[in-house]
Protein backbone atom coordinates (compact mmCIF):
# COMPACT_ATOMS: atom_id res chain seq x y z
CA UNK A 1 0.00 0.00 0.00
CA UNK A 2 0.93 3.42 -1.04
CA UNK A 3 1.92 5.52 2.19
CA UNK A 4 0.42 8.96 1.84
CA UNK A 5 1.98 10.32 4.98
CA UNK A 6 4.97 10.61 3.84
CA UNK A 7 6.24 13.74 2.54
CA UNK A 8 8.39 13.49 -0.75
CA UNK A 9 11.42 16.17 -0.37
CA UNK A 10 11.25 15.38 3.75
CA UNK A 11 12.88 12.10 2.63
CA UNK A 12 14.88 13.92 0.13
CA UNK A 13 17.14 14.88 3.06
CA UNK A 14 17.94 11.82 3.99
CA UNK A 15 21.39 11.00 3.59
CA UNK A 16 23.72 7.88 4.39
CA UNK A 17 26.36 7.25 6.69
CA UNK A 18 29.30 9.02 4.51
CA UNK A 19 27.42 12.18 3.87
CA UNK A 20 26.58 12.64 6.97
CA UNK A 21 30.32 12.12 8.80
CA UNK A 22 31.09 15.17 5.77
CA UNK A 23 28.19 17.16 7.00
CA UNK A 24 29.13 16.23 11.11
CA UNK A 25 32.74 17.64 9.98
CA UNK A 26 31.28 21.13 9.15
CA UNK A 27 28.94 21.23 11.39
CA UNK A 28 32.30 20.78 14.80
CA UNK A 29 33.90 23.66 11.77
CA UNK A 30 31.45 26.44 12.25
CA UNK A 31 31.02 25.07 16.42
CA UNK A 32 34.82 25.78 16.71
CA UNK A 33 34.24 29.31 14.99
CA UNK A 34 31.82 30.21 16.79
CA UNK A 35 33.07 29.47 20.43
CA UNK A 36 36.67 31.50 18.84
CA UNK A 37 34.97 34.53 17.47
CA UNK A 38 33.03 34.84 21.09
CA UNK A 39 36.05 34.42 23.51
CA UNK A 40 37.72 37.11 20.92
CA UNK A 41 34.96 39.62 21.69
CA UNK A 42 34.86 38.80 25.24
CA UNK A 43 38.20 38.94 25.44
CA UNK A 44 38.49 42.35 23.37
CA UNK A 45 35.73 43.92 26.06
CA UNK A 46 38.19 43.27 28.93
CA UNK A 47 40.66 45.12 27.60
CA UNK A 48 39.31 47.53 25.65
CA UNK A 49 35.81 47.99 26.76
CA UNK A 50 34.09 51.30 27.54
CA UNK A 51 35.96 51.34 30.61
CA UNK A 52 38.88 51.51 29.97
CA UNK A 53 39.15 53.41 26.70
CA UNK A 54 37.65 57.22 25.27
CA UNK A 55 34.69 56.47 24.30
CA UNK A 56 34.52 59.93 21.99
CA UNK A 57 37.78 58.67 20.36
CA UNK A 58 38.25 56.96 16.67
CA UNK A 59 39.18 53.53 19.14
CA UNK A 60 35.81 52.91 20.82
CA UNK A 61 34.09 53.46 17.13
CA UNK A 62 36.63 50.47 15.55
CA UNK A 63 35.78 47.90 18.48
CA UNK A 64 32.02 48.97 18.18
CA UNK A 65 32.32 48.08 14.07
CA UNK A 66 34.11 45.06 14.93
CA UNK A 67 31.97 43.77 17.44
CA UNK A 68 29.10 44.45 14.78
CA UNK A 69 31.36 42.88 11.92
CA UNK A 70 31.75 40.17 14.20
CA UNK A 71 28.10 39.23 15.58
CA UNK A 72 26.78 39.60 11.49
CA UNK A 73 29.61 37.08 10.72
CA UNK A 74 28.38 34.56 13.82
CA UNK A 75 24.90 35.26 12.66
CA UNK A 76 25.44 34.04 9.12
CA UNK A 77 27.43 31.10 10.20
CA UNK A 78 23.89 30.10 12.72
CA UNK A 79 21.40 30.86 9.72
CA UNK A 80 23.44 29.59 6.89
CA UNK A 81 24.86 26.45 8.63
CA UNK A 82 22.75 25.35 11.51
CA UNK A 83 19.25 26.12 10.34
CA UNK A 84 20.67 25.58 6.50
CA UNK A 85 19.52 28.23 4.84
CA UNK A 86 22.71 27.96 2.49
CA UNK A 87 21.31 24.68 1.26
CA UNK A 88 18.13 25.80 0.61
CA UNK A 89 16.07 26.96 -2.92
CA UNK A 90 17.63 30.47 -3.69
CA UNK A 91 14.37 32.14 -3.89
CA UNK A 92 13.55 30.81 -0.31
CA UNK A 93 16.89 32.85 0.99
CA UNK A 94 16.12 35.80 -0.62
CA UNK A 95 12.46 36.01 0.57
CA UNK A 96 13.38 35.57 3.67
CA UNK A 97 16.34 38.02 4.15
CA UNK A 98 16.00 40.49 1.46
CA UNK A 99 13.23 41.79 2.85
CA UNK A 100 14.14 41.54 6.87
CA UNK A 101 17.24 43.34 5.88
CA UNK A 102 15.47 46.42 3.99
CA UNK A 103 12.85 46.82 6.90
CA UNK A 104 15.58 47.00 9.59
CA UNK A 105 17.85 49.13 7.70
CA UNK A 106 15.29 51.39 7.34
CA UNK A 107 14.28 51.15 11.18
CA UNK A 108 17.67 51.67 12.20
CA UNK A 109 18.45 54.68 10.01
CA UNK A 110 15.29 55.93 10.90
CA UNK A 111 15.85 55.67 14.73
CA UNK A 112 19.23 56.76 14.61
CA UNK A 113 18.24 59.95 13.10
CA UNK A 114 15.56 60.53 15.75
CA UNK A 115 17.83 60.17 18.56
CA UNK A 116 20.77 62.72 17.47
CA UNK A 117 18.06 65.25 16.89
CA UNK A 118 16.92 64.91 20.47
CA UNK A 119 20.39 64.45 21.59
CA UNK A 120 20.94 68.00 19.80
CA UNK A 121 17.90 69.31 21.16
CA UNK A 122 18.84 68.29 24.56
CA UNK A 123 22.19 69.40 24.45
CA UNK A 124 20.90 73.32 23.14
CA UNK A 125 19.09 73.56 26.14
CA UNK A 126 21.82 72.97 28.25
CA UNK A 127 20.08 69.87 29.76
CA UNK A 128 23.09 67.63 29.74
CA UNK B 1 -21.89 28.30 -10.28
CA UNK B 2 -18.64 27.52 -12.07
CA UNK B 3 -16.28 29.01 -9.59
CA UNK B 4 -12.34 27.77 -8.76
CA UNK B 5 -13.68 27.54 -4.98
CA UNK B 6 -16.33 24.65 -5.99
CA UNK B 7 -14.78 22.70 -8.53
CA UNK B 8 -12.29 19.42 -7.92
CA UNK B 9 -8.58 20.51 -7.52
CA UNK B 10 -6.22 17.74 -8.53
CA UNK B 11 -4.36 16.66 -5.20
CA UNK B 12 -0.81 16.68 -7.11
CA UNK B 13 -1.27 20.08 -7.66
CA UNK B 14 -2.37 21.25 -4.17
CA UNK B 15 0.43 21.77 -1.56
CA UNK B 16 -0.15 18.03 -0.15
CA UNK B 17 1.04 16.67 -3.30
CA UNK B 18 4.30 15.95 -4.24
CA UNK B 19 5.41 19.45 -5.16
CA UNK B 20 5.65 22.46 -3.08
CA UNK B 21 7.10 26.40 -3.26
CA UNK B 22 10.55 26.54 -3.03
CA UNK B 23 10.86 22.62 -2.59
CA UNK B 24 10.33 22.86 1.43
CA UNK B 25 6.87 21.29 3.19
CA UNK B 26 4.40 23.29 4.77
CA UNK B 27 5.00 23.12 8.03
CA UNK B 28 8.68 23.86 7.56
CA UNK B 29 7.85 27.15 5.72
CA UNK B 30 5.27 28.49 8.06
CA UNK B 31 8.05 28.02 10.73
CA UNK B 32 10.47 30.40 8.41
CA UNK B 33 7.22 32.79 8.24
CA UNK B 34 6.77 32.74 12.33
CA UNK B 35 10.55 33.17 12.66
CA UNK B 36 10.61 36.51 10.29
CA UNK B 37 7.62 37.84 12.26
CA UNK B 38 9.59 36.80 15.39
CA UNK B 39 13.02 38.53 14.22
CA UNK B 40 11.08 41.80 13.16
CA UNK B 41 9.77 41.81 17.33
CA UNK B 42 13.34 41.67 18.45
CA UNK B 43 14.28 43.77 15.94
CA UNK B 44 12.04 45.92 17.48
CA UNK B 45 13.30 45.27 20.96
CA UNK B 46 16.93 46.12 19.90
CA UNK B 47 16.64 49.06 17.47
CA UNK B 48 14.43 50.44 20.27
CA UNK B 49 17.54 50.21 23.01
CA UNK B 50 19.75 51.80 20.17
CA UNK B 51 17.47 54.72 20.05
CA UNK B 52 17.27 55.41 23.50
CA UNK B 53 20.73 54.56 24.76
CA UNK B 54 21.84 56.61 21.49
CA UNK B 55 20.40 60.00 23.58
CA UNK B 56 21.26 58.69 26.92
CA UNK B 57 24.77 58.10 25.67
CA UNK B 58 26.36 61.00 28.66
CA UNK B 59 24.78 58.85 31.46
CA UNK B 60 24.31 55.06 30.33
CA UNK B 61 25.99 52.57 32.59
CA UNK B 62 29.06 50.52 31.15
CA UNK B 63 28.13 46.95 31.26
CA UNK B 64 31.55 45.44 32.59
CA UNK B 65 31.26 47.50 35.48
CA UNK B 66 27.34 46.08 36.59
CA UNK B 67 27.61 42.39 35.33
CA UNK B 68 31.11 40.95 36.87
CA UNK B 69 29.67 38.65 39.04
CA UNK B 70 29.95 34.57 38.97
CA UNK B 71 28.44 32.06 41.05
CA UNK B 72 30.59 31.03 44.58
CA UNK B 73 33.28 33.55 44.40
CA UNK B 74 33.47 37.34 44.93
CA UNK B 75 35.83 38.13 42.26
CA UNK B 76 35.56 40.60 39.85
CA UNK B 77 35.24 39.04 36.33
CA UNK B 78 33.53 41.44 34.02
CA UNK B 79 30.69 39.34 31.58
CA UNK B 80 32.51 35.96 32.14
CA UNK B 81 29.44 34.44 33.19
CA UNK B 82 26.91 36.30 30.25
CA UNK B 83 30.05 34.63 27.99
CA UNK B 84 29.16 31.42 29.70
CA UNK B 85 25.51 31.81 28.74
CA UNK B 86 26.48 32.74 25.49
CA UNK B 87 28.49 29.68 25.32
CA UNK B 88 26.01 27.11 26.19
CA UNK B 89 23.55 28.14 24.13
CA UNK B 90 25.67 27.94 21.45
CA UNK B 91 26.59 24.31 22.40
CA UNK B 92 22.80 23.31 22.88
CA UNK B 93 22.71 24.79 19.33
CA UNK B 94 25.37 22.49 18.21
CA UNK B 95 23.80 19.43 19.64
CA UNK B 96 20.28 20.00 17.93
CA UNK B 97 21.79 20.45 14.61
CA UNK B 98 23.50 17.15 15.40
CA UNK B 99 20.20 15.96 16.35
CA UNK B 100 18.65 17.03 12.79
CA UNK B 101 21.40 15.41 11.40
CA UNK B 102 20.58 11.90 12.83
CA UNK B 103 17.17 12.13 12.32
CA UNK B 104 18.17 12.34 8.11
CA UNK B 105 20.01 9.19 8.41
CA UNK B 106 16.91 7.84 10.49
CA UNK B 107 19.45 7.05 13.73
CA UNK B 108 16.73 7.19 16.01
CA UNK B 109 19.02 6.39 19.30
CA UNK B 110 21.39 9.36 18.10
CA UNK B 111 18.58 12.16 17.89
CA UNK B 112 17.55 11.29 21.26
CA UNK B 113 21.08 11.13 22.31
CA UNK B 114 21.37 14.49 21.05
CA UNK B 115 17.68 16.20 21.96
CA UNK B 116 18.56 15.21 25.13
CA UNK B 117 21.79 17.15 25.60
CA UNK B 118 19.64 20.04 23.83
CA UNK B 119 17.29 19.84 26.77
CA UNK B 120 20.12 19.65 29.14
CA UNK B 121 21.37 23.24 27.43
CA UNK B 122 18.42 24.78 27.53
CA UNK B 123 17.43 24.31 31.19
CA UNK B 124 21.17 25.64 32.31
CA UNK B 125 20.94 28.73 30.31
CA UNK B 126 17.33 29.50 31.93
CA UNK B 127 19.21 28.62 35.52
CA UNK B 128 22.02 30.87 34.31
CA UNK B 129 19.62 33.37 33.52
CA UNK B 130 17.36 33.37 36.83
CA UNK B 131 20.32 33.81 38.69
CA UNK B 132 21.80 36.78 36.91
CA UNK B 133 18.16 38.02 37.43
CA UNK B 134 18.08 37.55 41.09
CA UNK B 135 21.58 39.28 40.81
CA UNK B 136 20.67 42.02 38.91
CA UNK B 137 17.41 42.84 41.29
CA UNK B 138 19.19 42.77 44.26
CA UNK B 139 21.74 44.76 43.27
CA UNK B 140 25.44 45.95 44.61
CA UNK B 141 26.41 44.87 48.74
CA UNK B 142 26.07 48.80 49.45
CA UNK B 143 23.79 50.12 47.08
CA UNK B 144 24.76 52.99 44.50
CA UNK B 145 24.63 57.14 44.69
CA UNK B 146 22.89 59.13 42.33
CA UNK B 147 25.51 62.03 40.91
CA UNK B 148 24.86 65.19 39.97
CA UNK B 149 24.85 64.95 36.43
CA UNK B 150 22.49 62.25 36.64
CA UNK B 151 24.95 58.89 36.48
CA UNK B 152 25.08 56.38 39.46
CA UNK B 153 28.38 55.88 41.73
CA UNK B 154 28.46 52.35 42.82
CA UNK B 155 30.09 52.21 47.30
CA UNK B 156 32.26 49.33 47.10
CA UNK B 157 33.97 48.17 50.72
CA UNK B 158 37.10 46.76 50.27
CA UNK B 159 36.26 43.22 52.08
CA UNK B 160 39.95 43.00 54.26
CA UNK B 161 41.39 46.42 54.62
CA UNK B 162 37.20 47.83 54.96
CA UNK B 163 38.95 50.93 52.58
CA UNK B 164 35.32 52.58 50.87
CA UNK B 165 35.84 54.06 47.27
CA UNK B 166 32.76 54.82 44.53
CA UNK B 167 33.05 53.46 41.16
CA UNK B 168 31.38 55.58 38.39
CA UNK B 169 28.84 53.11 36.71
CA UNK B 170 28.94 55.82 33.65
CA UNK B 171 32.94 56.39 33.24
CA UNK B 172 34.75 53.63 35.61
CA UNK B 173 36.55 56.66 37.38
CA UNK B 174 37.00 55.62 40.89
CA UNK B 175 37.12 57.96 44.29
CA UNK B 176 38.80 56.51 46.79
CA UNK B 177 39.71 60.35 48.50
CA UNK B 178 37.52 59.91 51.58
CA UNK B 179 36.21 63.35 52.32
CA UNK B 180 34.65 63.28 48.71
CA UNK B 181 32.78 59.74 49.80
CA UNK B 182 31.77 61.26 53.03
CA UNK B 183 30.53 64.00 50.95
CA UNK B 184 28.62 62.28 48.42
CA UNK B 185 27.06 59.72 51.63
CA UNK B 186 25.35 63.16 53.02
CA UNK B 187 24.34 64.73 50.16
CA UNK B 188 23.28 62.16 47.09
CA UNK B 189 20.37 59.27 47.63
CA UNK B 190 21.56 55.97 47.68
CA UNK B 191 19.52 53.79 45.44
CA UNK B 192 19.72 49.76 45.81
CA UNK B 193 18.66 47.08 43.26
CA UNK B 194 16.87 47.65 40.51
CA UNK B 195 13.10 46.77 39.04
CA UNK B 196 10.81 49.07 37.24
CA UNK B 197 10.85 51.81 39.20
CA UNK B 198 14.14 52.16 40.27
CA UNK B 199 17.54 51.18 38.85
CA UNK B 200 20.71 51.77 40.97
CA UNK B 201 22.76 51.37 37.51
CA UNK B 202 21.63 54.75 35.89
CA UNK B 203 18.63 55.82 34.15
CA UNK B 204 15.52 54.30 34.36
CA UNK B 205 15.40 52.58 30.99
CA UNK B 206 18.45 50.67 31.05
CA UNK B 207 16.87 48.64 33.99
CA UNK B 208 13.44 48.67 31.79
CA UNK B 209 15.60 46.85 28.72
CA UNK B 210 17.32 44.65 30.56
CA UNK B 211 14.33 42.92 31.71
CA UNK B 212 12.22 43.32 28.63
CA UNK B 213 14.92 42.37 25.98
CA UNK B 214 16.27 39.56 27.77
CA UNK B 215 12.99 38.19 29.77
CA UNK B 216 11.16 38.30 26.00
CA UNK B 217 14.70 35.53 25.05
CA UNK B 218 14.34 34.09 28.52
CA UNK B 219 10.74 33.39 27.71
CA UNK B 220 11.34 32.36 24.34
CA UNK B 221 13.82 29.78 25.60
CA UNK B 222 11.37 28.30 28.14
CA UNK B 223 9.28 27.37 25.51
CA UNK B 224 12.15 26.02 23.39
CA UNK B 225 12.28 23.35 26.17
CA UNK B 226 9.35 22.83 26.40
CA UNK B 227 8.95 22.34 22.90
CA UNK B 228 12.38 20.64 22.35
CA UNK B 229 11.42 17.86 25.82
CA UNK B 230 7.65 17.10 23.52
CA UNK B 231 9.95 16.30 20.36
CA UNK B 232 12.36 14.07 22.38
CA UNK B 233 9.50 11.89 24.12
CA UNK B 234 8.18 11.20 20.40
CA UNK B 235 11.18 10.46 19.08
CA UNK B 236 12.18 8.05 22.07
CA UNK B 237 8.42 6.60 21.22
CA UNK B 238 9.14 6.06 17.82
CA UNK B 239 7.06 8.33 16.49
CA UNK B 240 8.99 9.65 13.76
CA UNK B 241 10.49 6.62 12.85
CA UNK B 242 6.97 5.16 12.12
CA UNK B 243 6.71 8.27 9.90
CA UNK B 244 9.55 7.81 7.42
CA UNK B 245 10.87 11.02 8.42
CA UNK B 246 12.14 13.09 11.27
CA UNK B 247 10.84 16.90 9.63
CA UNK B 248 9.54 17.72 13.06
CA UNK B 249 13.02 17.64 14.59
CA UNK B 250 14.50 20.06 12.22
CA UNK B 251 11.06 22.36 12.71
CA UNK B 252 12.03 22.71 16.05
CA UNK B 253 15.50 22.77 15.02
CA UNK B 254 14.83 26.08 13.42
CA UNK B 255 13.18 27.75 16.64
CA UNK B 256 16.05 26.47 18.69
CA UNK B 257 18.68 27.98 16.39
CA UNK B 258 16.57 30.98 15.98
CA UNK B 259 17.16 31.45 20.02
CA UNK B 260 20.80 31.14 19.58
CA UNK B 261 20.60 33.43 16.63
CA UNK B 262 18.63 35.88 18.90
CA UNK B 263 21.05 35.87 21.80
CA UNK B 264 23.96 36.66 19.66
CA UNK B 265 22.72 40.22 19.29
CA UNK B 266 21.46 40.45 22.67
CA UNK B 267 25.24 39.93 23.64
CA UNK B 268 26.33 42.30 21.82
CA UNK B 269 23.95 45.25 21.79
CA UNK B 270 23.05 44.73 25.13
CA UNK B 271 26.15 43.39 27.06
CA UNK B 272 29.84 44.22 24.76
CA UNK B 273 28.77 47.75 23.28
Amino acid sequence: MERDDIIEYSLDNHHNEEQGKKIRKKIYLVTALLSVVTIVEVAMVIIWGKAHIDVDGVGWLTIKSIFIILTMLKAAYIVMTFMHLGDERKSLRNIILIPYFIFIAYLIFILLVESSFIFDVKEAMGWI
Amino acid sequence: MAGEATQQIDNSVLWGGGRSPFSVSYGKMMMWFFLISDALTFGGFLTALGFQRHHLEDVWPVTESIFYHFPGTHAHLPLIYVAFMTFILIISSVTMVLAVEAGHRMDQKSVVKWMALTVIGGAIFLGSQAWEWNTFINGSEFGAYEMADGTMARLDVDHTTHAESLVNLHSGDVITDQSIIEHVKENNTLVKGANLERNEYGPQLYANFFFFVTGFHGTHVLSGVIINLLILIRSAQGWYEKRGHYEMVEKVGLYWHFIDLVWVFVFTFFYLI
